[in-house]
């Protein structure tokens, strides 16, 4: 039965201690790119993988009763809204960058979305 | 019976001159004072050079580390005073908290007849299993009270200073609008699909059960107004005016504050006058229980939910 307790325990702490790792790439990555969207891929990896890794780990950790599933309830809430966020956030920047070609190229953009800025849907 | 005045005398009577400067259609200062329309500035070529010698010298002198031998000196004493004052800081402030009472011990300020009282009396008193929510709503009512229609007024200032008035800059600012905002994303319209329900429960809930456990009417009200921006975000104005307009958001505030008002005047005047409140409290636990608190929390949380969503609209359309 230890034996059980310490895999789990070592499991768990492997795991929030990568989901660290990965929160202070992020930070870095905030820090140290200059420009929006690279900036913002370094932000969404922490949201995303970041937290799950380390919520997982508590998971692990904690054994499974409802707390784990409030932290499960959080790490899904946090996958459907920040990739959204960063989705808005790159499309606005397209949308009102006013110097596009010194940063990125929007060919592939042009043919798979449908026109941005268009009529409101009533 | 009133006399129909013909339209040349009409226009001579004060009142037609009162109306139209009221009105603003008539300036009374155009053509009575001598007006001259400004005119455009012009540096002439000798000050606009002379400026800029002068600019380009003082950068020379007085910014240019490699030269300037007083500025040199005065930042690396500036960097060492700095590193002085953070550390003078945090030593300060360090010692203070080692000063601190030990948490939790017993004969110190903090623990006074006061927060004893609460926390013995507190469920028999308020019926509420939160003792915070109890504190809040029931011994401090008059504190939250202030609190909500604080949140009003903020409102109504905010109101004031980003409603645009007029229709033509309404239109125009939509025209912007419409440029700068990438409209029905279907991403985004999906992901508010599912998650709005869920988010609007959830700030229901908080409300709901504020006297059971965490949670309350500030906190719950948060939630629902953050689920209605992201609804409006997803599906834009048009959609949200189906059920909420500067109209319902109006009513709705003010029945909340005149029921919290009128709620808690009754409480007062019962605990002033030392009469019993007909108000049952129920037992603790129970979802309909603690007496006022749940209506009172709802109130609160409907304030707050239509606060944060007219700010947010105020902030970005000047107006639903």
């Amino acid at each position: 039965m230890t034996v059980f307790e310490w895999v789990r325990f070592l499991a768990g702490a492997a795991l929030l201690l990568s989901g660290l790792a990965i929160f202070l790439i992020e930070m870095i990555g905030v820090f140290r790119f200059k420009y929006v969207l690279n900036r913002m891929h370094a932000a969404a990896m922490g949201d995303t993988l970041g937290i799950g890794l380390c919520f997982l780990g508590l998971i692990v950790m904690w054994g499974f009763c409802f707390t784990s599933l409030k932290l499960f309830l959080v790490i899904a809430f946090l996958w459907f809204s920040s990739p959204v966020s960063s989705h808005l956030i790159a499309r606005l920047e397209v949308t009102t960058n006013e110097d596009q070609k010194k940063h990125f190229d929007i060919e592939a953009l042009d043919e798979k979305l449908p026109e941005s800025g268009g009529k409101e849907e009533l | 019976m009133s006399k129909k005045v013909p339209k040349e005398q009409y226009e001579k009577t004060f009142s037609y001159k009162f109306k139209r400067w009221l009105d603003g259609t008539k300036d009374p200062f155009l053509g009575t004072v001598e007006m001259k329309p400004q005119e455009e500035f012009r540096e002439d070529q000798d000050a606009l050079e002379r400026r800029k010698r002068d600019r380009k010298r003082n950068e020379e002198r007085v910014y240019d580390l490699e030269r300037n031998a007083e500025l040199r000196v005065f930042q690396k004493v500036y960097n060492i005073f700095g590193v002085l004052f953070c550390v003078f800081l945090v030593v300060m402030l360090l010692t203070a908290v080692s000063w601190l009472p030990t948490y939790g011990e017993a004969d110190k300020p903090v623990n006074n007849e006061v927060s004893a009282r609460y926390i013995e009396n507190g469920l028999q008193e308020t019926g509420a299993v939160n003792i915070v929510t109890g504190m809040i709503l029931d011994y401090r009512a008059f504190d939250t009270l202030g609190e909500s229609h604080v949140l009003f007024v903020a409102t109504c200032t905010v109101l004031i200073l980003l409603r645009l008035d007029r229709k033509e800059d309404q239109e125009r600012f939509d025209a912007n609008d419409r440029l700068h905002e990438p409209k029905n994303d279907v991403i985004l319209q999906t992901v508010a699909k599912i998650l709005v329900p869920p988010i609007m429960i959830f700030g229901i809930y908080i409300i709901l059960a504020g006297h059971l456990g965490p949670g309350g009417g500030f906190s719950g009200g948060a939630v629902i107004g953050a689920g209605l921006i992201l609804y409006l975000n997803a599906f834009g104005f048009v959609r949200m005016e189906r059920f909420f307009t500067a109209k319902t958001y109006r009513r709705l505030s003010f029945c909340a504050l005149a029921c919290y008002s009128l709620a808690k005047s009754y409480s007062f005047y019962t605990g002033a006058n030392h009469i019993e409140s007909i108000i049952p409290l129920g037992t603790p636990g129970a979802i309909l229980s603690s007496g006022l608190i749940l209506i009172l929390n709802i109130c609160v949380g409907i304030v707050v939910a239509g606060t944060m969503y007219t700010f947010y609209v105020m902030f970005r359309k000047g107006g639903y």
